[in-house]
């Protein structure tokens, strides 16, 4: 065991940069993915087979294969016919999308538990879709999937590290660049392996006690 | 893409994350078991430290500690891990222990009269779990089992950046080689796609001889195309938390 504690003061300023890139990930990511899911969700309930059924299935496409082929696929193939985009913002989309699949399902539970007689009561009063869906319907049924919610923002958050394989500079991203730099691996890695963990650990204490507040 | 290629990266990248998945997932259901059935010992310490496990790697990333056994743990320890070990080693025990919470609710929900009948006919804690109480909690077990299979098989792509020359690592090799991108990775996609539809197949059919097993009717089949994940009210698969009582905790 040859543990320096130099080493690790010497990475702290590199880790807090690469925190705030994993942060900026996170958040970004994850307001793609709530806003795309919601999408998802509605698209699959649709009464038009010709939206149900290709949403359907690229969402069972996307959630069934891996994140980090399709973080390569983004990088890759995409500016072949599109635009090229930093790896941080390729790894926003790819987090976004990827977990989209995952909140659409939350959101469809969400909506499949609103009880029947609230859409009926939306219809009695003759409201146009629109309006049955964003003061009836979504509002009853998001309050009961935040926790939900959360629990894949920190999913995200330990699938982050693998934007660091396509160049973006998390907290990982950092100590594999400080490692190859300073040909000191061990530091950096228990490091950032340590701050996973005490990120997510109060993250999900937190979400527990949302749940016991917001699902009756 | 030639056929040279095929044969000589992609085939044997195909064989490789078969024997990644199938290790870490052997690994992974001992460490559930083992991990799950601790976590409801009557002796405070074993549940402790079973909980403490179950904590601390489902709060830690797969990816990053599958570096740091590959990077860090020759440093500290002077054990060089061949790179496959490395990642099956990090995802089989990730995944176990989501795994195990998979075990412990299965086991909670099995009916406390069963147990107490057990108590009554004086079988031992062991003669308990073995005879009455798992046989019963195995059906309710096999779904989240499959969703989590399908997590692991997508997480096999990660011993890919440890140099292991599974699918994903393939696909980069003959990117490099023949500069065609947007080909491979779609195959590569289809690929990991074709093997998530096989073993929810193969998972169907254990349900089925399970639910049998214990005189229940078999689950509903949900045709070719009824999604591969099974909606179920055990656990959640990727954030290993239980899901029951929140709608949106269902998988």
């Amino acid at each position: 065991m040859n543990w320096n504690w130099d080493v690790v003061d010497d990475f702290m300023p590199r880790f807090w940069d690469g925190v705030l890139v994993t942060l900026q990930a996170l958040v970004l990511g994850s307001l793609l993915a709530f806003t795309l899911g919601l999408v998802w969700a509605i698209a699959q309930r649709s009464s038009k087979a010709w939206v149900r059924m290709p949403v359907t299935a690229v969402t069972e496409f996307i959630r069934n294969t891996p994140l980090l082929v399709q973080l390569f696929f983004l990088f890759y193939v995409v500016p072949e016919w599109g635009p090229a985009m930093s790896p941080l913002m390729t790894g926003v989309i790819g987090l976004g999308l990827h977990y989209s699949t995952y909140t659409a399902e939350v959101y469809r539970a969400g909506i499949d538990g609103v009880p029947k007689g609230q859409w009926e009561a939306a219809t009695a009063l003759s409201l146009p879709p629109v309006r049955t869906w964003t003061a009836v319907i979504l509002p009853q049924a998001i309050r009961r999937v935040v926790p939900a919610l959360g629990n894949y923002v920190i999913a995200m958050l330990k699938d982050s590290p693998l934007i660091a394989i396509i160049g973006a500079f998390e907290m990982l991203g950092e100590a594999r660049a400080y490692g190859s730099e300073t040909f000191r691996f061990l530091e950096p890695i228990t490091v950032v392996g340590i701050a996973f963990i005490v990120i997510a650990y109060p993250a999900s204490l937190l979400i527990r006690a949302l749940e016991r507040r917001l699902v009756r | 893409m030639t056929w040279g290629l095929w044969e000589s990266y992609m085939l044997p990248g195909i064989w490789i994350t078969i024997q990644v998945t199938v290790y870490s997932a052997a690994l992974a259901a001992a460490v559930s078991f083992v991990v799950g059935i601790l976590r409801s010992s009557p002796l405070w310490i074993v549940r402790f430290l079973s909980g403490a496990y179950f904590e601390i790697f489902r709060g830690a990333s797969a990816l990053v500690f599958m570096f740091w056994l590959f990077f860090a743990l020759p440093i500290a320890f002077g054990w060089q891990l061949v790179p496959m070990w490395a990642g099956v080693l990090a995802l089989g025990l990730t995944y176990g222990a989501y795994g195990s919470e998979v075990v412990r609710g299965a086991l909670a929900a099995v009916s406390p009269a069963q147990r107490e009948a057990g108590i009554a006919l004086s079988f031992t804690r062991m003669q308990r779990l073995r005879r009455i109480e798992l046989p019963q909690a195995w059906p309710e077990m096999v779904p989240p089992f499959n969703n989590l299979a399908i997590e692991l098989l997508k997480g096999t792509a990660l011993v890919s950046v440890i140099s292991v020359a599974d699918m994903t690592f393939a696909a980069n090799l003959i990117r490099f080689t023949t500069n065609e991108s947007a080909p491979i990775y779609t195959l590569l996609l289809v690929m990991y796609f074709v093997l998530a539809f096989l073993i929810t197949r193969g998972m169907r059919l254990v349900e089925r001889k399970a639910k049998a097993g214990i005189g229940q009717a078999p689950p509903p089949g949900g045709g070719l195309l009824g999604g591969l994940r099974r909606r179920t009210k055990t656990a959640d698969p990727v954030t290993g938390t239980a899901g029951a009582g929140t709608p949106g905790g269902n998988q």
